[in-house]
């Protein structure tokens, strides 16, 4: 029996009065990558977003049913207490266009106004660039906006940015879609490092992408949960037959 | 096939050559006053400036000489004070406005900045006036600076909120995202990122402020005296300019002279800085 760290039941988002999380129950276990697929429209970035409790920023937007984060309910948390332990990487990178490198990566520390000792600061950002593969690119222009960088290299920045927060559970929303090919295989590589230490939760709404990184496979359609299995099952015998005309491109 | 097409194409070229013409002639036209004001109040106010003129105070008619350092003190002083008292009302509401731009306290707080922008200085001026030179017992430099943050206000609002909401909301949910508290964002994300349009609208705010003369009228009220206490009334330089140049002896005008170029000056070397700071301190997105 495998540890599970994120737990939904019978959970359900809305946009004013727009269902778009229907009813999904699903167990999310430790270190694991875990792709969550489906068309667009389907609900797969906002369950993502409630995870971590984005969602509910949106004017109007709100949420029932349980959230689980181990055994504690998300809902019932501070958001910033959730963020912390639940760090996220966006579909376009957004590193903050006034401060350098080096502060972007302990962005979580300084714009709260936590003073490390130089000592821990310098480890940190070079502990979490060489995480995210992004050291040895930048460690000479660490004090350079990181505005600066390739799209590819910003998205790594804004990976070891979560990195240095030390949470348990990423999320990636679309990762990789703002990117170009070879950003995209050295992102994906990165996660193959990444969840011996973390459990990721990657958004994607290329199927290829879910089959490479991913152990775990969540399919979602219309809003609704349909299928969750491990990749390779999903992916060569599927159970459901939506999930298998989304695989094998009956509809997208 | 031998009709040949040129003459209407050659008129619709005319014609198109045409409207070129006269759209350049207008955009050079529109430089044409401001040339003709600076170089006609440099012509008549450069020989009157020297260091005497700019530390020392009026003298009394009859005596020719004097300066305008009352003037020049007083309106730095009323200036500095309502910049004080507006810009962080000012930067604060524009940030609010920004933040929730579909609640109903947004709705008619912008309506108010925008109602307030266009009203009449002179009015501002008699509303202090009644608010508070009266109830003060006498005119104050203090009072005029409240009429000018007045007047200040509306331009430090709405060049925050036009700022602040160009910015990608992807910006705010990076740091919400990192767990940092909402007062964070706006202090360390928010602002930083849009300083320096919000930095160019007080800049602005100032040189439109500095030459108003009309809410100074009844507040501030002028001062033939060099003065440093806000409670009593001061001189300023639009003030100095209004009551020197329509008097009848030439030495007071050539003070106004004086002064006129020092005021224009002022308000094209704020001008100049400011594009100077856009320029500089813009963060690249």
């Amino acid at each position: 029996m495998e540890d599970t760290i994120v737990r939904a039941q019978n959970f359900n988002a809305y946009f004013g009065t727009n269902h778009v999380v229907k009813n999904v129950n699903i167990d999310l276990p430790r270190n694991n990558a875990i792709a969550v697929m489906g068309p667009s429209g389907c609900g797969k970035t906002t369950f993502l977003r409630c995870i971590n409790r984005m969602h509910e920023l949106i004017a109007g937007a709100h949420v029932d049913g349980k959230m689980y984060l181990h055994q504690e309910d998300i809902y019932d948390m501070h958001p910033i207490f959730v963020r912390l332990k639940i760090g996220m990487v966006f579909q376009r990178p957004n590193p903050f266009p006034n401060l350098s490198i080096y502060d972007n990566v302990i962005a979580g520390y300084k714009l709260v106004g936590m003073k490390l000792p130089k000592a821990e600061r310098d480890q940190k950002v070079e502990e979490s660039l060489t995480k995210a593969a992004l050291w040895n690119e930048v460690k000479d222009s660490l004090h350079k906006k990181g505005t600066f960088l390739s799209g590819g290299q910003q998205q790594r920045l804004c990976i070891a940015r979560a990195i240095a927060m030390e949470p348990e559970v990423m999320l990636f929303d679309e990762p990789t879609s703002a990117l170009d090919p070879i950003s995209t295989a050295s992102i994906e590589e990165l996660f193959f490092e990444l969840k011996k230490s973390y459990t990721l939760i990657i958004v994607t709404h290329n199927m290829q992408q879910a089959a490479r990184v991913s152990d775990r496979t969540a399919f979602f359609y219309l809003g609704e949960l349909v299928e969750f299995d491990d990749t390779k099952q999903m992916f060569t015998n599927p159970k459901d037959l939506r999930t298998q005309n989304y695989i094998t491109g009956r509809f997208s | 096939m031998n009709k040949k097409p040129t003459s209407p194409i050659n008129y619709r070229l005319a014609k198109s050559r045409a409207y070129q013409v006269l759209i350049i002639i207008f955009a050079m036209a529109i430089t044409i006053p401001l040339f003709f004001i600076i170089g006609y109040i440099f012509v008549q106010g450069v020989q009157k400036i020297n260091w005497t003129f700019l530390t020392h105070i009026p003298k009394p008619v009859g005596e020719s000489g004097g300066g305008i350092a009352n003037a020049l003190v007083g309106s730095l002083i009323i200036v500095a004070v309502a910049a004080v008292i507006a810009i962080p009302i000012g930067i604060m509401c524009g940030i609010y406005l920004s933040e929730n731009k579909r609640s109903k306290l947004a709705y008619w707080s912008r309506l108010s900045v925008d109602i307030l922008q266009g009203v009449p200085s002179i009015v501002i001026g008699i509303v202090v006036y009644f608010w508070i030179v009266k109830p003060a017992g006498g005119f104050s430099a203090f009072s005029g600076s409240i009429a000018l943050a007045i007047m200040m206000l509306p331009i430090v609002v709405r060049s925050t909120e036009e700022t602040l909401k160009l910015l990608p909301d992807s910006l705010k949910e990076a740091a919400l995202a990192l767990g940092i508290p909402y007062h964070r964002v706006i202090l360390s994300v928010i602002v930083p990122c849009g300083i320096s349009g919000i930095l160019s609208g007080v800049i602005l705010s100032v040189a439109r402020i500095a030459g108003e003369t009309a809410p100074l009228l009844f507040t501030a009220f002028g001062n033939p005296y060099l003065s440093g206490d806000i409670r009593k009334p001061m001189q300023s330089l639009p003030l100095l300019i209004f009551n020197y140049a329509t008097s009848p002896y030439d030495d007071w005008r050539d003070l106004a002279w004086g002064a006129s170029l020092i005021l224009l000056l002022w308000v094209l070397l704020l001008n100049i800085f400011t594009k100077v700071i856009t320029r500089r301190w813009k963060i690249q997105l």
